[in-house]
């Protein structure tokens, strides 16, 4: 990650849960000729609303450049599923998925699972711990361990496979528990993939804040955000990504922004409701203080044609975007170097931290 | 017509059954692709798909299989998430059926039922779901619940957790809901959900099974569509066949109530003896020296290597009682020396080397359909006719290309004799297969 008086540029995501199911191709093909850096898809318990994964996944093969990043909840999950199925998803993006890993707080999940529920602090701990057995599975093939030697008959090297030998910590408020590995797939594509979580969760006492490589901010107005980003950024330091969080409400055909606003507004984060040039003028200087922006529009196709038109071309033309990589990665996106792994054989030193 | 007499439909359909593991898939060969690029799993599916398959399949193994302590090194090995890898594809293919294989007893039902209905919607109405029940500690070792199940009580936890799939996928009233809640409590979970889905266009995901157990058949009689199985020689495929439905009929379902499509390997060629020279070369790849060792290695429970592969079987006893579970359930608690006793009698009989032996054991031999393109469709006709099976589950010994002589030479034959699809019959899976529209289950009295 550049340092923050280095960055010039920086990304946006967009938050596609108004695609739905039946218009996800359309609606991410959109997003990429846009130029947004990322997608990403809400998981949170909702009439009509498919699994937030495989969504992500339907749109990897249709797409080229943009990250598919999806939430998967830490808590009523089971972690070593979660870690295969984000493996499989850098497989079928090409290396550009992300995890917003999250912790619901919700005793429906609870019970549908027919787990207890948990609250508070125990949230940050299950986070934690789901992503550190993510970690350690993607870590637990080493990227050479697949070797095909015809004159040994070996297909691996099981000398780069690795136990994750997982165990939630001592002082684990929830039921303690184990998982062994290796992993069921190969490393992913990435080595590790990026992992984001909301602002909240992050920090000391709460999922440590080497384990993720983005936070997700928010602030109770557009005006607010920069302050709640500098906040973060002294909180947490450089070595993590900032993504500002933004509803978006914009002027589209004629139409005003504020006579659009139908329903009461409660997602938590802020929101824009104006037109697209003044959207840009809030957008600007928010692109040199965090490293991306993640915009919800509120209605996906309207929105998404406003940003598209007018919003993300001023803010190219200003210098303000990073450029897309073709056949990039999701760690390319966010400044990411290449994932080491922990238990590499051949690097020179030990690796701590996942990333 | 009645309900109790079952009627063949005179046709076969394919599915195709990417593995993952196992000594089935070559890799040696030059043309042998990736395992885990997505581009081997597209070209698979498009192929089949112009091939007019009914299915794609996806296994599982939720743990990495261990040969005397560690991984197993000599197979490939490594493979995506089945829903994840189906969504994929659901992208890029129009018609075929995405199956995943996936188990009740490591899975919760809420999520699981969840993720096969997302799968269904995205698709269009094209997922199944090929139900599973891998019970053992070794498996459970990565999971929060750990082996809970005993072997014993695979199928009633299985019953107990499709059953409530079931409800959770018929709860919505109307097409846009609201949904009723679905409550369970059993021995081993308790479930209390307000389904968040409608239904999918094929109404709910199709249900397969592979297992082949009296208590399995059992429950494939009693809840599936159509049944993985592991009958695909004539004979036995139509004793198979006559005991799914006299189960499926004392089910209270009719006998064509559940489809059949056993698991099997082709290998064709322009003629006869071409097909013949092809096997001895596949199996040849299939099972190296390295491999027919080790595969004794796993019931001997003790490292062999100072033998010679094509020598005779090892003459010293093994020194495990029952093999374990490391290898997968084919592997999973055979009685060893009596075993090895049968084995040696079985190779001198035979004058088999362990490499030769090794292969006859392993290379799915009654499995496999090897001849020219219309021996085998004469042959496959046949099974039409009687009805002896609905389709073949397909795994192809060569990823990505081993559907391709299958699609472009043995289809047409099929085709020009009238017993394989010249189009997909619908959009969605269960139409493709001819099932039935699902009843809607019923909510239990309690509930
Ligand atoms: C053709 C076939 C394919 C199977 N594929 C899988 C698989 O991919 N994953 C798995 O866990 N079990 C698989 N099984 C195992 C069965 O699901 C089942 O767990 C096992 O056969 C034990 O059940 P049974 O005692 O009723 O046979 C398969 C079985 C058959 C016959």
């Amino acid at each position: 990650m550049s340092t923050f008086e280095e960055r010039k540029a920086g990304f946006l995501a967009i938050e596609l849960d108004g695609a739905g199911y039946q218009n996800l191709a359309t609606a991410v093909l959109a997003a990429e000729s846009a130029g947004f850096h990322a997608a990403t898809f809400k998981d949170t318990p909702e009439a009509g609303r498919t699994n937030a994964l495989q969504r992500a996944a339907f749109a990897g093969p249709v797409t080229r450049t943009i990250a598919v990043v999806p939430e998967v909840d830490t808590v009523y999950t089971e972690p070593f599923h979660v870690s295969t199925q984000l493996a499989s998803l850098d497989y079928v993006s090409g290396g550009r998925a992300g995890w917003i890993a999250t912790a619901a707080v919700s005793p429906e999940a609870a019970a549908a699972v027919g787990r207890s529920f948990v609250e508070g602090d125990a949230l940050a701990q299950e986070a934690a711990a789901s992503i550190e057995v993510s970690r350690r599975l993607w870590d637990s093939w080493e990227d050479d361990a697949v070797i095909r030697d015809v004159a040994t008959g070996r297909y691996i090297d099981v000398d780069k496979l690795h136990y994750a030998d997982f165990e939630t910590p001592a002082d684990f408020a929830g039921t303690a528990y184990s998982v062994k590995g290796p992993s069921i797939i190969p490393r992913p594509l990435q080595g590790q993939l990026p992992v984001l979580a909301a602002v909240s969760l992050v920090g000391e006492g709460l999922v440590p804040v080497d384990a993720v490589d983005a936070v997700l901010v928010s602030a109770p107005t557009p005006e607010l955000l920069a302050a709640e980003v500098r906040d973060a950024r002294a909180r947490l330091g450089s070595s993590v990504a900032i993504i500002a969080e933004l509803d978006v409400l914009l002027d589209s055909r004629g139409q005003a922004a504020a006579s659009r606003v139908v329903t009461s507004h409660d997602s938590g984060i802020a929101r824009f409701v104006g037109t697209a040039a003044v959207l840009t003028e809030l957008l600007a200087p928010l692109l040199q203080e965090a490293d991306g922006v993640r915009l919800h529009p509120a209605v996906l196709d309207v929105e998404l044609e406003e940003l598209s038109r007018l919003v993300l071309p001023e803010l190219r033309r200003r210098g303000l975007l990073r450029a897309p990589i073709q056949d990039g990665t999701f760690r390319d996106v966010l400044g990411l170097a290449p994932a080491e792994n922990r238990y590499s054989t051949t690097a020179a030193a030990p690796v701590a931290a996942g990333k | 017509m009645t309900r109790d007499i079952f009627q063949p439909s005179g046709q076969i359909q394919f599915g195709i059954f990417f593995q993952g593991v196992n000594s089935g898939t070559i890799w040696k060969a030059p043309q042998a692709g990736s395992q885990t690029d997505f581009e081997s799993f597209r070209h698979i599916a498009q192929t089949a798909e112009r091939g007019k398959f009914a299915a794609f399949f996806l296994g599982e193994g939720l743990r990495l299989r261990e040969h005397l302590g560690r991984p197993h090194a000599l197979d490939v090995v490594g493979r995506p998430d089945a829903q994840t890898m189906l969504a994929a594809l659901a992208a890029v293919t129009k018609n075929i059926g995405l199956v995943a294989t996936q188990n009740t007893t490591y899975n919760d039902p809420a999520d699981l039922a969840h993720r096969l209905q997302s799968l269904d919607l995205i698709s269009g109405g094209r997922a199944a779901w090929n139900i599973v029940t891998t019970d053992n500690a070794w498996t459970g070792a990565n999971f929060r619940r750990g082996g809970y199940l005993d072997h014993a009580d695979r199928y009633k936890h299985a019953e107990a957790f499709v059953e409530t799939a079931k409800r959770i996928w018929d709860s919505w009233e109307t097409p846009t809901g609201p949904a009723r809640p679905v409550l369970h409590e059993g021995q081993h979970y308790t479930v209390d959900v307000t389904p968040r889905l409608p239904r999918s266009a094929q109404y709910r995901p199709v249900l397969f099974q592979a297992g082949d157990s009296p208590d399995g058949r059992d429950f494939a009689a009693r809840q599936a569509d159509v049944i993985f199985s592991a009958h695909p020689k004539f004979d036995d495929a139509v004793e198979f066949r006559r005991d799914i439905v006299a189960r499926s009929i004392a089910a209270g379902r009719g006998a064509n109530a559940v489809q059949i499509m056993p698991a099997s390997e082709f290998i064709l060629g322009a003629t006869d003896q071409e097909a013949q020279e092809k096997k001895a070369w596949v199996r040849s790849l299939q099972i190296g020296p390295q491999q027919a060792i080790a595969y004794l290695e796993q019931f001997w429970g003790r490292e062999l290597s100072s033998y010679d592969p094509d020598g005779s079987l090892p003459e010293i006893d093994p020194v495990v009682e029952e093999t374990s579970e490391t290898r997968g359930s084919g592997f999973h608690g055979a009685k060893a020396r009596q075993l090895a006793d049968q084995w040696r009698a079985e190779a001198k009989d035979k004058g088999l080397s362990i490499r030769q032996f090794v292969t006859s054991k392993t290379a799915r031999i009654d499995a496999t359909f090897t001849g020219s393109y219309t021996t085998v469709a004469d042959h496959l006709a046949e099974y039409a006719r009687v009805g002896a099976v609905d389709g073949f589950n397909i795994s192809p010994w060569l990823i990505p290309t081993g559907l391709d002589e299958i699609v472009n030479h043995l289809v047409p034959e099929l085709q020009e004799r009238g017993v394989y699809p010249t189009e997909y019959r619908g959009t969605t899976l269960r139409e493709n297969l001819g099932l039935e529209t699902p009843v809607r289950s019923e909510e239990p009295a309690h509930a």
